[in-house]
């Protein structure tokens, strides 16, 4: 699946800026972005990109159990992560990144996740209101759903102040539009009218399954049946994934209902560090959009508008820095402590944790002084 | 007022009602509960007072329900969700054990998640397939969770409320089969916490243990043996995650013998786990092994059969006979 006469496109593959009706609609967006914002995509982009490169090669050097590359997915990330406001409410999946980043999460507490150190960890409410990484397929959209109702209890949105009402942004892929829950948060989004959009990032594989497999008609398609209105963006153009997002999440914020955005973009790398794509898909496909990559196009679009060699180089070695800071962190990162097992696993306090953890502690103290015990 | 005679489906009504106005956090969410009352009138008039920002009748989708409601949970409101039939549950099965449970360990403490989820259980209903079941032990197994079941009116009252005031996720079972007949609630104290059990009869030959549903047919088999000279101590479970194991090896070291009866399936079940614990904890007290009275490992038969499943007096006075013959 490549782009359809319906993908919304700002900037050509070559980086030129498309003249187009739906160009036209969602330029003005654009427009209104300083030069200093343009280069912050363009510095995010190839910062997790060196972060991400570079964490699969931790894992194969045994430092991670696994790693999921985003490589590819870059401009779809970049673009709706600026593009939402800081009120606002994200609930990725796991493949986020750059989302992640963006809104403030340090890239070691996903390091730390795919170590083995923590199930994610982070509290949203201080890390950019980004929610934990969901690994159930499509769980997260129900969460997102939820958390959209209780914004419009609270009476936090639909007020008429863009700046301070609240929407919530929910990450997908296209194997998870074959779940039932993703179905099932869209009839709730449409029933309860929730200021949300569903942001579906089809990179076309769902581990080995292509997204031909998950559905028969274009998934931008899907949300119409629910009363919802999808838009398809060209999810490597990141000025496209901005400015829709931006429109979208705008109208959500202001009572219009929920929306729906299919980036169409390719899972460059494997799905994991543990898949190998070569058993499966087809060279053609990965040159297509090779030759589509989000990061060149925007770097030929930023040299046309008079970017020069010093900045591309100063982000380049912003990336090597994120990078080797990465490196030298992981090595920082302690094992989590045995007792943190049963600490919080209720709120309160509960008889079986207790119990278990002195017992546990008991054990380990019994081999204290033994020969041959461990420490 | 200090006390009233309700059915139970009336206290947790009013149970219910009371946490609403405690809380303006609290939401009713669920099937058929809004101008309905739900399909047992648990919920009935309480849309009707408190309107449907509060009492949301939701689409039928019960992954849905429960996968909103955690989204809720972490705006900081606190859902109570009912599901319409125990059979029902299944399709939410995977966010409440993959997400309600595990949302608090894995923001390593910094939420907590007050939902409630009511579970109308059991049998002796009459009813079709899928509306008679016992899948508490699922939950019980479900590190994350607590699991609770009032047998009472009065426990109905006062359990509700303690539940939708815990921070944790509280599986709140409803023995379909107590809906109707009534008790005394007292309505100024509860007299317990959450997570107790309670003796419910004193005896000094045998143990009877049991909770929900089985609670009242336990209490009948004690009436049948005092009239046949056998002295029978009751024990309401009333949690079963966790499980308040004191008074049951108290009860055990007094009598020695203990049967544990229940309308789930024995294998793998909450009776099971109580059977080895207390063989741990109570092993040089016990006169005989645990026995156990369970529904049969089968699904749940047609109705004109739910007689012949469910354990009964009968069943219950039978393992006593066994264990008494040790």
């Amino acid at each position: 699946m490549q782009y359809t006469p319906a993908t919304v496109q700002l900037l050509s593959k070559e980086g030129k800026l498309v003249a187009s009706d739906a160009a036209a609609e969602y330029l003005p967006y654009i427009e209104q972005l300083s030069d200093q914002q343009l280069r912050d995509f363009h510095r995010n982009m190839v910062v997790i990109r060196m972060i991400d490169v570079d964490a699969a090669n931790l894992q194969r050097q045994g430092q991670l159990a696994m790693w999921i590359p985003s490589l590819g997915q870059e401009a779809a990330q970049v673009g709706s992560g600026f593009a939402a406001r800081p009120q606002d409410h994200l609930f990725p999946a796991y493949r986020e990144h750059a989302v992640a980043r963006i809104r403030g999460v340090d890239p070691i507490k996903l390091i730390a996740l795919l170590r083995g150190i923590s199930h994610g960890g982070w509290d949203p409410k201080e890390n950019g209101n980004f929610h934990l990484y969901t690994l159930v397929i499509g769980s997260q959209t129900l969460h997102a759903t939820g958390y959209a109702m209780g914004i419009q209890m609270d009476g936090a949105t639909a007020t008429g102040n863009l700046e301070t009402d609240e929407a919530v942004m929910v990450y997908f892929g296209d194997g998870a539009t074959s779940q039932g829950d993703v179905s099932e948060a869209l009839v709730f989004a449409a029933s309860y009218q929730t200021p949300e959009v569903f942001f579906l990032q089809n990179n076309h594989w769902a581990i080995s399954v292509p997204v031909t497999r998950q559905s028969r008609t274009p998934l931008y398609l899907r949300p119409s049946g629910f009363g919802i209105p999808g838009v398809q963006i060209d999810g490597n153009d990141v000025l496209a994934s901005y400015a829709v997002t931006r429109a979208n999440l705008d109208a959500a914020r202001s009572g219009e209902g929920p929306r729906f955005i299919e980036a169409l973009t390719y899972r460059m790398g494997a799905h994991t560090t543990s898949d190998d794509p070569t058993k499966y898909r087809a060279n053609q496909d990965v040159e297509f959009w090779s030759a589509a990559d989000p990061i060149s196009r925007f770097e030929a679009y930023l040299r046309s508008r008079g970017e020069g060699d010093q900045f591309f180089a100063d982000v380049a070695a912003e990336g090597a820095d994120a990078a080797s800071d990465i490196r030298r962190r992981i090595h920082d990162l302690e094992n989590p402590a045995v007792s943190s097992m049963f600490a919080n696993v209720y709120s309160e306090p509960h008889p079986v944790m207790d119990a278990q953890l002195a017992w546990l502690e008991a054990y380990e103290a019994s081999f204290d002084g033994a020969e041959g015990g461990h420490a | 007022m200090s006390a009233q005679t309700l059915s139970l489906a009336k206290a947790i009504n009013l149970g219910l009602r009371q946490a609403l106005i405690d809380n303006d956090k609290v939401l009713l969410m669920g099937e058929d509960i809004g101008p309905l009352g739900g399909v047992f009138r648990v919920t009935e008039g309480l849309q009707a007072e408190f309107g449907e920002k509060r009492v949301l009748d939701t689409p039928l989708a019960e992954s849905g329900i429960i996968g909103t409601a955690i989204g809720m949970a972490m705006r900081g409101y606190r859902p109570v969700i009912e599901i319409q039939f125990d059979g029902f549950i299944f399709p939410g099965f995977d966010q409440i054990t993959s997400q309600l449970a595990k949302l608090t360990a894995r923001h390593e403490g910094s939420l907590s998640m007050p939902v409630v989820i009511r579970v109308p259980y059991g049998g002796h209903i009459g009813a079709v397939e899928h509306h008679q079941e016992s899948p508490e032990a699922y939950f019980a197994h479900t590190a994350g969770l607590r699991v609770v079941t009032p047998s009472t009116p009065h426990d109905g009252y006062w359990m509700i409320q303690e539940a939708i005031a815990s921070n944790d996720p509280v599986m709140f079972f409803e023995p379909k089969s107590r809906y109707w007949p009534k008790g005394e609630v007292e309505m100024d104290a509860s007299g317990s916490d959450l997570h107790t059990s309670r003796v419910v009869r004193t005896g000094t030959d045998a143990t009877l243990l049991g909770y929900g549903p089985m609670v009242n047919v336990l209490l009948r088999a004690a009436e049948i043996a005092a009239a046949e000279g056998r002295s029978l101590e009751v024990i309401d479970l009333r949690s079963l995650s966790p499980i308040d194991y004191d008074p049951i090896v108290a009860s055990v070291q007094k009598t020695g013998r203990l049967v544990i009866a229940q309308e789930a399936p024995g294998f793998v079940s909450v009776g099971s786990e109580i059977a080895a614990t207390i063989t741990e904890r109570a092993f040089y007290s016990l006169e005989a092994p645990v026995m156990r009275v369970a529904g049969f490992d089968t699904p749940f038969p047609p109705a004109k059969l739910e007689v012949t499943y469910l354990p009964d007096a009968d069943r219950v006075l039978e393992a006593v006979d066994r264990a008494m013959a040790f």
